[in-house]
């Protein structure tokens, strides 16, 4: 690879005086500054939406439908309420949904991921057919179902996000551990006697590891976008809390008198928060792979 | 041929069975909700005597043992009889037969459009790698994947139907006008819109994956000789490109018919276009059992009916696995 070795052969440009000794940052340090950007971003939108005091989206039936403007960022909805502060705060609200959510989700991945090219062909058979029946209905109708048992509400919705987003990293981590299990090291160590368990836990889990943590980061947006989603439908967050699924249900109540406002920003919030977090996602699976973290 | 049908038939099997499993889970689920279906059918302030009740409660099979009542209605499924709405007072089966009319039609043209431009788009920017072109329509894409479906919805609402007023705002006839007065235009004009945001929503994935491909392909050695050898770049694509891209961008379309199921609840909810969508999500608000399971059903048919051609077209379609297929 002549990138690795650039370091190593001598530099005729260096020895020269005027040339300042600086280097552009690489792309590794780009990364990590992106990656540590974004994650900033989101947790001061979260600790922000934490410790926010109520009275900054509080009723004001003087300022109703305000277009935006400088006290206003985002305008004002049908009860005068700021929708900056409101769409921060359900924002926050998603996102320890979706960490809840993607925590439990990632955990039960890894577990059968694992443990199904671990254990035997029949458990593997067994995972491999749970996975395609969460898949056999509509995500969004199987979350609608669950949300339906459960009685609506935050339990509801935080119970069927965090139960049905695990088939996808189920299937990667499956796919990663079965191309392991088949690596000479592996196999010798088999050979020497090692059990299962042993060679799982030392030989197979550290490499897992990092399309593990990629695996849960992408897992995020989808946790947050099916939980606006669902609240959208009215069966997730109730409509008295700030969630970005209930602002934009009822924008869209609002919508045909031409208050645009309301739908607009909400939305490009949870985009750009959707966005970062890809963001975040593809920066780490670039930094934890050396071919291309090293470039 | 006998060994091609074999590739058709254990998938099919497979997912036959499969699909029975998810009636029962979708049955599971919906039995141990807490909404007791008596209650939502009488009502909560009902003058019915307990005997009454009890009778209602009899003739349903509410006490029956679950497995039980999960074979009843799987029966009665089979026949075309999912029972009655308890919201609108009708065969369940007629009110989704209605509706599945108005959805496919959305969620068919969606498909197709979307389909066809992303396709169109991911070669051109394949074949274009690095250029501004390409990472423009990179970021489109990566943008459109990460927008909720219902807030493309809005705005495609409040841009055309409410700030330019080219299109109504819901419905999918005009309101106020007898069914026998509802001309092919009055429905096309109010279908544009819905299917407009649904397309919009579904051509990021098709899109995205369609370029990977295409790059991928342009990276091969057989590419490199054909460049060799003077083709053109209109050539390269019309020989090579397509041909080894489209049947893996037609299977992925094929099998994204779950988003695509999602994607055309939430437009319909937005749009308040009177679909099997919306029916799903009225009948679970309004805890219709009956409703709900049916919509249920249409939908677990539906995915099973895209992921089922998508295993068959990978089968048919594709010479290398048809003929491994052969020499297995």
């Amino acid at each position: 690879m002549p990138d690795a070795m650039q370091g190593l052969l001598p530099d005729p440009l260096r020895s020269l005086p005027s040339r300042p000794r600086l280097r552009a940052p690489n792309t590794r340090r780009w990364l990590l500054a992106a990656v540590t950007a974004c994650l900033v971003y989101l947790l001061v939108v979260f600790v922000w939406g934490r410790v926010m005091s109520p009275d900054l989206y509080a009723v004001h039936y003087a300022d109703k439908f305000l277009p935006p403007d400088a006290a206003h960022p985002f305008g004002t909805d049908f009860m005068g309420r700021d929708m900056f502060h409101r769409a921060i705060k359900g924002l926050s609200n998603s996102l320890v949904i979706g960490v809840v959510a993607s925590a439990v989700s990632s955990v039960i991945g890894l577990a059968f991921g694992i443990l199904s090219a671990v254990i035997g062909k029949a458990f593997d058979k067994a995972v491999l057919w749970c996975v395609d029946l969460c898949m056999g209905l509509p995500h969004l109708v199987l979350l609608i179902l669950i949300s339906f048992m459960l009685g609506k509400g935050a339990y509801g919705i935080t119970v069927g996000i965090a139960l049905t987003h695990w088939p996808e990293l189920t299937r990667i981590i499956r796919a990663e551990v079965l191309q392991l299990r088949a690596a000479p090291y592996v196999l010798a160590a088999y050979k020497m006697g090692q059990s299962r368990l042993r060679v799982a836990l030392f030989h197979i889990v550290p490499h897992v590891v990092p399309v593990y943590l990629v695996g849960v980061v992408l897992l995020f947006p989808h946790a947050i976008m099916h939980e606006a989603s669902i609240t959208f439908l009215g069966f997730g967050l109730p409509a008295e809390t700030p969630a970005i699924g209930v602002i934009l249900s009822e924008a869209m109540k609002h919508i045909a008198t031409g208050n645009w406002w309301l739908a607009l920003f909400p939305g490009l919030l949870l985009l750009v928060t959707v966005i970062l977090f890809d963001l975040i996602g593809d920066g780490v699976k670039k930094l934890l792979n050396p071919h291309s973290g090293n470039l | 041929m006998r060994l091609n049908a074999k590739l058709v038939a254990a998938p099919a099997a497979r997912m036959v069975l499969l699909l029975i499993c998810v009636t029962v889970l979708s049955f599971l689920l919906v039995a141990n909700a807490p909404i007791d279906p008596l209650t939502m059918y009488v009502g909560t302030e009902s003058t019915l005597s307990d005997a009454a009740k009890a009778e209602i409660a009899e003739h349903w099979g509410l006490d029956d043992p679950l497995p039980e009542r999960y074979l009843i209605w799987a029966k009665n499924a089979l026949h075309g009889d999912l029972g009655t709405s308890i919201t609108y007072k009708r065969p369940v089966a007629d009110i989704l037969k209605e509706r599945f009319a108005l959805s496919i039609w959305l969620m068919m043209l969606a498909w197709v459009f979307s389909g066809i431009l992303g396709f169109l788009l991911g070669i051109a920017a394949g074949v274009r790698q690095g250029t501004a072109f390409d990472r423009a329509v990179k970021v489109f894409c990566l943008i459109l994947q990460s927008a909720p479906a219902f807030w493309i919805g809005l705005l495609v609402l409040s841009f055309f139907a409410v700030r330019l007023g080219w299109f109504p705002i819901g419905m999918a006839v005009p309101m106020g006008k007898l069914a026998a007065d509802v001309t092919l235009a009055d429905r096309i004009h109010h279908l544009i819109l819905p299917v407009l945001t649904l397309t919009v929503v579904s051509i990021g994935k098709i899109t995205l994956y369609t370029r990977q491909k295409t790059v991928e392909t342009m990276d091969s050695e057989y590419i490199l000789f054909a460049r060799a050898r003077g083709e053109t770049r209109g050539q390269i694509v019309r020989r090579h490109v397509v041909r080894n891209v489209a049947l893996p961008a037609v299977t992925i379309q094929f099998a994204s018919f779950s988003e695509l199921f999602g994607g055309m609840t939430l437009a319909e909810t937005v749009f308040a276009y009177p679909g099997v969508g919306s029916a799903t999500t009225t009948a679970a608000l309004n805890g219709d059992v009956p409703m709900l399971l049916g919509a249920v059903l249409i939908g677990a048919v539906f995915v099973f009916a895209g992921n089922l051609i998508a295993n068959i077209l990978y089968g048919v379609l594709d010479p290398r696995v048809r003929e491994r297929g052969d020499y297995a």
